[in-house]
């Protein structure tokens, strides 16, 4: 083992970031989805939508867009799945460095990137009228709680990615997150439900993230119907960011640096 | 200079279900040599070298890359090896410059020295010109060139090199060939494998040919082509004519295919030369359209050793 991890893990964390550089087009897919989101439920569908407390629909919306663009284990999963069909996964574990350094390089630099999203987001909120109604302390947590919950989804991703090997795999399965993020109170909130799949929808943790960065900015949250993650929406996310880190890093940890069987 | 092998392999064995990738694998290279590992799809060659390159943990038997187990000490082992696998790992969406920086950077060259390192390696192996524009814009041969510079951004004494040539033109094989000749001429030991006969004996100082994870013959180009000899392809007018003649010069009964009216016939003879082919036919009244000598292909070779096409 390398007595330099750090070194290791921040080539690879230069590796990530250099790529996203030469790909703005990436940037603006990533962004794409939320934004044209914030137009079909802002503007569509948004004014038959009741939000509770006669509250704004968008100010209900923009939370949960960033819940969207951060708990998204697609690229890292996709781009973990390339490396690890194509040779770059085993360059790396054949050179002499920290083999674990490299996942964890990855993820900061992922979330980096995510930082950056969650911006550019937050400054589409604010020209379709989301704003911040608490103060500077609350919004600090909100964003650390989007920086946790998308770092444990990077996490995911990457296990994903190596346990798939396969690029154009790890792309086809990009279409079921969203269909997850639907099953949550982010666009709708869950009361009109039938009772069973508004159990589902509220113990989703989508759910439970968009409740907390609601609630830490003061935005219109939507009843809770007794669940208790909603009822503890900043606690609740924070054990859901722990436990799936404390799955994932070690899983996708040990994977990276195995030597195969 | 010692006399220990630089790479030995003994017995290696690994199994992946019921299918052995490695049954039994045996293998010497001696320092500052060549060893080219030939053999057809499926029959090793890969899953040898990534055993060797410490991915892969064998079934059974040893294999040591400078007297270092790869099992019981690894990361002595990647302190010694140079890879570029079968799969091209470089990164297409990163430019040349870059991939070799980063690399460097991996290797603790430091930043100013791994963007030293990254110059100096593309001025030498001619890829500066492209240097700074995306991989994914590069040819492929440009880009295979690329990954087995990558392999030794840290020069190593030994580089592991998986089918370095597979699916390039004629003149991107020879650059890759003049490349691996440098880096033997500066003393690096070098371990590859191909499906290519022609490959292995430009380049190597030892040719192991493997089946079903098993060296099946073993020995120098020349030992390797005194076994297998050379081929006579003939198109003539008069097949059957052909045949005779060129059964009687070969030694050997010559396959016939009378629709494109051609006559092929293996022979033992090395020092048989083309003039030589055309006088005996000529002699025996036979009009040739066309006529070569040419090594036999790996099938044709197979054929020959294990008695079951490859
Ligand atoms: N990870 C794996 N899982 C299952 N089978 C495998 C695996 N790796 C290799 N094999 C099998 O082991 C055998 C040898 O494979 P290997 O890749 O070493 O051959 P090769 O000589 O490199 O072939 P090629 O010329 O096609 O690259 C093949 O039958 C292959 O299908
Ligand atoms: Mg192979």
């Amino acid at each position: 083992m390398s007595t330099l991890p750090l070194t290791d893990g921040a080539a690879a964390a230069t590796r990530i970031l250099t790529k996203l550089r030469h790909d703005p087009a990436g940037i603006a897919l990533t962004l794409g989805a939320p934004v044209v989101l914030v137009l079909v439920f802002g503007f569509v569908f948004g004014p038959a939508i009741a939000v509770p407390g006669s509250g704004d629909y968008r100010e209900y919306l923009v939370p949960g867009l960033f819940v969207v663009i951060a708990f998204n284990p697609i690229p890292s999963m996709v781009s973990m799945a390339r490396d690890a069909g194509r040779g770059s996964v085993d360059r790396f574990r054949s050179l002499p460095i920290s083999r674990a350094a490299i996942p964890f390089g990855q993820a900061a630099a992922t979330a980096v990137y995510g930082v950056l999203c969650l911006l550019l987001m937050a400054l589409c909120g604010l020209a379709v009228g989301w704003r911040i109604h608490t103060g500077i302390g609350p919004a600090l947590g909100a964003l650390g709680i989007l920086v946790a919950v998308q770092f444990a989804a990077t996490w995911i991703g990457m296990y994903l990615g190596l346990v798939i090997g396969r690029e154009d795999t790890a792309s086809q399965l990009a279409v079921l997150v969203f269909p997850f993020a639907m099953l949550s109170n982010i666009f709708v909130p869950t009361a009109g439900m039938p009772a069973w799949l508004r159990t589902l929808a509220d113990w989703n943790p989508f759910s439970t993230f968009s409740a907390a960065v609601r609630t830490l900015l003061g935005n219109p949250t939507a009843p809770t119907n007794g669940a208790l993650p909603l009822e503890y929406p900043v606690l609740g996310s924070l054990a859901w960011a722990a436990v799936l880190l404390l799955v994932f890093v070690p899983l996708c940890t040990v994977r990276y640096a195995r030597t195969e069987r | 200079m010692t006399h220990d092998p630089v790479v030995s392999v003994e017995g290696l064995v690994k199994a992946y279900g019921s299918v052995h990738a490695l049954d039994g694998l045996d293998l010497e290279i001696a320092a500052g040599t060549v060893c080219a590992v030939l053999g057809p799809n499926g029959a090793g060659k890969t899953t040898a070298i990534r055993v060797l390159s410490t991915l892969v943990t064998p079934d059974a038997g040893r294999a040591r890359v400078l007297g270092h187990d790869v099992v019981e000490q690894p990361g002595e082992v990647r302190r010694s090896i140079g890879l570029a696998g079968q799969h091209a790992a470089v990164d297409d969406d990163l430019t040349g410059r870059e991939n070799l920086q980063i690399l460097g950077r991996m290797l603790h060259l430091g930043r100013r020295g791994a963007r030293a390192r990254a110059t100096e390696l593309l001025d030498r192996f001619d890829l500066a010109e492209a240097a700074d524009r995306l991989v994914k814009t590069w040819s492929g041969g440009m880009r295979r060139r690329l990954d087995l510079v990558a392999s030794f951004v840290v020069v190593r004494p030994v580089l592991l090199l998986d089918e370095p040539t597979t699916g390039l033109d004629p003149r991107s094989r020879t650059e890759i060939w003049a490349t691996v000749r440098e880096l033997v001429a500066g003393g690096t030991t070098v371990l590859l494998t191909t499906q290519y006969l022609e490959e292995a004996d430009h380049l190597a100082d030892q040719v192991v040919i493997v089946d079903r994870g098993r060296s099946v013959a073993t020995g120098s180009p020349a030992d390797l082509k005194a076994t297998v000899g050379v081929r006579i392809d003939v198109e003539v007018e008069d097949v059957a004519a052909a045949a005779r003649a060129l059964g009687a010069l070969a030694g050997s009964e010559p396959e016939v295919d009378p629709d494109r009216r051609r006559v092929s016939a293996a022979t033992l003879d090395g020092a048989l030369t083309l003039p030589a082919v055309v006088r005996h036919l000529d002699a025996a009244g036979v009009v040739v359209r066309d006529v070569a000598l040419r090594r036999p292909t790996l099938d044709e070779v197979f054929l020959q050793l294990t008695g079951a096409a490859a």
